[in-house]
């Protein structure tokens, strides 16, 4: 790993002011930046760490919303987020026990990985990424693989669901990487049903619009029986081709539905 | 570089770091405390799991510069100052726990954090938490029968005997 200048803030303003170096990253949990930077595949001159602020963590729930700070762990989410179910059996799920003690729900949604849990949770809840300096609504948030609205220097200080009526997260674990080949977030409110996958396209996370209006009509497996989703591209390699990936977004969105 | 300064094991300890040291090696290269052991470097293996302020995390990765202040604890800290093992060190030789050994600070310290959690865990609720922890000569079985005992349940016979 290429050596780089260490900053640890302790409040927001300190750290977005901190991220006007050249070449400046934040820091998070460091489960994905850590590996990669070891690989040289990412060599920030500076890195900012947030996990020194303290106002970035915690999970609080008002008027039917959680809000989740960026700096929160998976682990906290899986023990405190009793108040959305799915949401925290997903966080539960993420990686391994210490893995979840380290990695964060922003650091999470920041690097958006293609195969990562947590932005299928955020885009199948509808939920708001708050920033720094604004609200993105999750439909604007998500940009292809790895790609997000956010801009340079800014940082995500919480993430906001809506608590659905019924939600589940199916994840068909890749098994040695235990990232998801393919998993499905369900939710149901009160305004319909959002199917949002993750592990399976090139773009990254999304949602199959298709299951959604079959399923805000009768919330039932069998309504997306006479659908398939799509293979075209969905993402093929050692672990499983695009048709393979297609055929586990309809069983695993039927599972879901059918555990929600 | 710059200065660090932690608890490990209820020493305070410091020394200078760069930005890059991880707290695997601030704890191997700088303390000396080569219990901690680096299987795979890819935050796989978990052989290197150490728990800071009470959780278990993979040492190798983590910055020494974010465990500023921290309170660290490594396997080094887990037997008696006399040399008594711990009830959970204690079980893995008694239930001949390990073969080659490199896995085990790993897992000891994963077992410690589990039992903290969860101080009567099921088998499987066992094999899911070491999820994290590979160990290579495939010894889980009697890994899992270890801890079984060290949280003082009944040890099934699950070893593949």
């Amino acid at each position: 790993m290429y050596n780089f200048e260490f900053v640890k803030p302790a409040t927001v303003d300190e750290a977005v002011a901190a991220l006007q170096a050249e070449d400046a990253q934040p820091l998070s949990g460091g489960q994905t930046l850590i590996p990669t930077m070891k690989q040289r595949l990412n060599a920030p001159s500076t890195l900012v760490s947030l996990i020194g602020i303290d106002s970035l963590k915690g999970v609080s729930e008002a008027g039917g919303v959680l809000t989740i700070g960026a700096g929160t762990t998976h682990a906290t989410v899986a023990a405190e987020a009793g108040a959305y179910p799915a949401l925290a059996a997903l966080a539960g799920g993420i990686g391994d026990p210490a893995v979840r003690n380290r990695g964060t729900i922003g650091g999470s949604l920041a690097n958006n990985d293609p195969a990562a849990c947590y932005p299928a949770a955020a885009l199948g809840s509808g939920a708001t990424v708050v920033t720094n300096t604004r609200e993105i609504a999750i439909d604007d948030y998500f940009q292809g693989m790895f790609t997000t609205a956010l801009e340079e220097g800014e940082i995500i200080t919480a993430v906001k669901f809506p608590i659905p009526e019924k939600a589940n997260y199916q994840k068909f674990e890749q098994p040695a990487s235990r990232f998801a080949l393919v998993g499905v977030f369900v939710a149901k409110t009160a305004d319909g049903v959002r199917v949002a996958v993750t592990g399976a396209s090139e773009e990254g996370v999304f949602r199959w619009t298709e299951a959604e209006a079959a399923l805000s009509a009768n919330f039932a497996p069998g309504a997306i029986e006479g659908l398939s989703a799509s293979a075209d591209g969905l993402i093929g390699d050692l672990h499983g081709t695009p048709a393979y990936r297609a055929s586990l977004i309809k069983t695993l969105t039927k599972r879901a539905v059918t555990a929600a | 570089m710059t200065e660090v300064s932690m608890v490990v094991n209820g020493r305070k300890v410091s020394g200078n770091v760069e930005g890059r040291t991880l707290l695997s090696a601030f704890l191997r290269e700088n303390l000396g405390l080569t219990g901690t052991h680096v299987g795979c470097d890819t935050s796989q293996c978990g052989a290197c799991v150490v728990h800071v302020d009470g959780a278990a995390v993979k040492s190798c990765t983590m910055f020494a510069l974010d465990a500023e202040g921290a309170d660290v604890a490594t396997i080094e800290g887990q037997a008696a100052p006399d040399g008594t093992l711990n009830v959970i060190q204690q079980a893995f030789q008694d239930y001949h726990g390990l073969q080659c050994g490199f896995c085990t600070p790993g897992m000891v310290m994963s077992a410690a954090a589990l039992l903290k959690e969860n101080p009567k865990p099921s088998e499987a609720e066992i094999r899911d938490y070491l999820e994290g922890n590979i160990c290579r000569c495939t010894g889980y079985h009697n890994i899992v029968r270890a801890i079984m005992a060290a949280s003082g349940q009944d040890v099934p016979a699950v070893a593949a005997e």
